[in-house]
């Protein structure tokens, strides 16, 4: 196949500079004014770090942060699970009844929106609490289910593109020489789509962390997520606290970004080398 | 070979301790299926079943469908809440904003979308990859931070106006913040990277030979493009379009934040019905009419994505 060639136009150089500049100037100016004395968000009057002190005074903010970040981590957990069990069933397992909807399932959440599927949710958790006495009552226990479902079908998609350029003649492999599905899953499939689980861990991680609307329907008085006391703040107008906040999320988005995008190449670097090794034994 | 396959399976499980083996097989479907029906599929029947009923001021603040009174059993299908809807021109309105929000939004994305996807494949391989985690860094972090960052650019004494008054191009600060012209830029801007990523997917896969013997015949570069590189990346352009299209619908966060008291998407008059009316009947119907409306290009979405999986599977 003939390889893309590179293009070297000053239309590519002012679509570059233009198209990224209207992506990172908002972002960079709330990081600069972050460090901006007055309380006026735009008005430059000298630097200071005090908002970030006063961020962390915040105890709404931090209980948030905590509540956040712990649905956060337990609702990607369950997704990386449903999902990866559903990218299996969507390439390896393939005809069965009702393998339409099933496919079709998992791919409605992603682009549903989220209005709809907070308030569905919600009218569910109260029938079921008519129904059934649970639950009684909306907090991080509702707010987890709504999360797993949506970030599922993210995970879905991740790992079902990983599942599909693996190469399966090694998994066949394994099953010709008796190994049962249980033991080549576990053995052979799971290493190799780990790096995608990951993924799609952390991407479960960043939108559970993230939103607002699904987890507004679905809370309950005692449940303040992150988003929901940003939301509530960023209504009543701009606070250098929240240019603060915008800081240190990109900052660890940034880092974790990064991380992961070495840890991942040193990865597949690895892979490559110990097949490579392995076919040289054989 | 999957013949082979089957028959192994079927000694296999004839052998002793070895009948789990069709379970395992069904416990693997039914652990997604079961949970997606649960919290997916049903949520809907029950919002479609809430849209029939009648308010009322009592835990949960809706009727009944079915009653059993006096040795009758009354099935009330109430449809007031969607000749409510018809009636009052304010969800008319709401829907039709809504839609044209969307569309314009999209429109918008794939015109700064699609160069920029280009400009990205025709890189080199090193800075193609640095390139593209850019475009997807912003949406790895905060939705509600990238939305807010626009109102200290827009609003009053904000950045632009700022600027444009020490320019002296204008005295009196533009009002920018709380109109439609901001809720576009808000969309364009969040949803931006969901256009970028299936057209570069679109325009990495395809078949560069084609070009390169469109020039060769001596085409111009406007004409490749148009009738080569554009056919061959549709289905790209219909994936982002879908994932900007459909979201931007329902949108509540921008037009809230950023849009003006009359900058009514119809996800925003489901907020208020829900949360500020507490009137969930007619927030159901509201829901489901956006559902009808979305169902033609979900469905689309759907499609492609199938199309998508197959391609890459054989």
């Amino acid at each position: 196949m003939t390889p893309i060639p590179q293009v070297k136009s000053k239309f590519r150089t002012f679509v570059l500079l233009a198209g990224f500049a209207f992506l990172y100037v908002p972002i960079l100016l709330l990081i600069v004014y972050s460090f901006n004395e007055s309380r006026l968000v735009t008005v430059w009057s000298g630097f200071s770090i005090k908002w970030y002190g006063e961020l962390f005074a915040d105890t709404l903010m931090m209980n948030g942060v905590t509540l956040s970040l712990s649905i956060g981590v337990m609702s990607a957990s369950m997704a990386v699970v449903i999902g990866t069990l559903a990218a299996f069933v969507l390439t390896r397992i393939g005809n069965f009844r009702g393998q339409t909807s099933f496919a079709f399932l998992m791919t409605a959440p992603m682009v549903m929106p989220e209005v709809i599927t907070g308030l569905a949710l919600l009218l569910l958790f109260v029938a079921m609490s008519n129904m059934f006495g649970w639950p009684t009552q909306r907090g991080a226990m509702t707010i987890w289910i709504a999360h797993v479902t949506f970030t599922a079908a993210y995970v879905t998609v991740i790992v079902r593109s990983r599942l599909q350029e693996l190469d399966r003649s090694i998994e066949e492999a394994a099953q010709d020489l008796g190994a049962t599905p249980l033991k080549v899953f576990f053995l052979i499939t799971l290493p190799s789509i780990a790096p995608a689980i990951a993924a799609g861990w952390l991407l479960g991680f960043t939108l559970s962390v993230d939103d607002l609307v699904i987890t507004s329907f679905v809370s309950g008085p005692n449940a303040t997520t992150l988003p929901m006391v940003v939301f509530s703040s960023v209504r009543l107008g701009v606070s250098p606290k929240i240019n603060a906040l915008a800081t240190l999320i990109i900052l660890v988005v940034s880092i974790a970004t990064f991380i992961g995008w070495w840890m991942m190449a040193a990865a597949e670097k690895r892979r490559k080398a110990e097949i490579a090794v392995a076919m040289q034994n054989s | 070979m999957r013949g082979t396959d089957n028959m192994n399976l079927d000694t296999l499980r004839q052998l002793p301790l070895m009948g789990w083996l069709p379970r395992g097989r069904h416990l693997v479907i039914a652990i997604p299926y079961v949970w997606m029906l649960l919290f997916f599929l049903i949520p809907f029947a029950i919002i479609l079943k809430i849209s029939f009923a009648e308010v009322q001021i009592a835990i949960p603040p809706y009727t009944d469908l079915v009653s059993y009174a006096e040795e009758k059993l009354n099935v009330v299908f109430n449809l007031g809440n969607y000749l409510y809807l018809l009636d009052d021109e304010m969800y008319l309105d709401s829907y039709l904003q809504s839609i044209q929000v969307a569309t314009i939004s999209t429109l918008l994305c794939l015109l700064i979308g699609y160069p920029m996807a280009w400009a990205i494949v025709h890189s080199s391989p090193a800075m193609r990859i640095a390139l593209l985690m850019l475009v997807v860094l912003p949406s790895w972090t905060s939705f509600l931070i990238r939305v807010y960052a626009w109102i200290g650019i827009l609003k009053n004494n904000g950045l632009i106006n700022n600027f444009l008054m020490w320019l002296g191009v204008i005295d009196e600060p533009l009002t920018l913040l709380h109109t439609n012209a901001a809720v576009y830029i808000g969309i364009v801007y969040a949803y931006l990277p969901f256009m970028i990523l299936p057209i570069y997917t679109a325009l990495m896969r395809m078949d560069y030979s084609l070009v390169e013997a469109a020039s060769d015949l001596g085409a111009r570069p406007y004409r490749t493009f148009l009738s080569i590189t554009l056919p061959l990346t549709k289905s790209g352009i219909i994936a982002g379009s879908m994932l900007v299209f459909i979201p931007a619908v329902g949108e509540f966060v921008i037009p809230e934040l950023l849009g003006g008291p009359d900058s009514l998407l119809i996800g925003r008059v489901l907020w208020q019905e829900f949360f500020n009316n507490r009137d969930w009947p007619v927030a159901s119907a509201v829901a489901v009419v956006m559902l009808i409306i979305l169902m033609v290009p979900i469905i689309w979405f759907y499609r492609y994505q199938r199309r998508e999986m197959q391609e890459n599977g054989s």
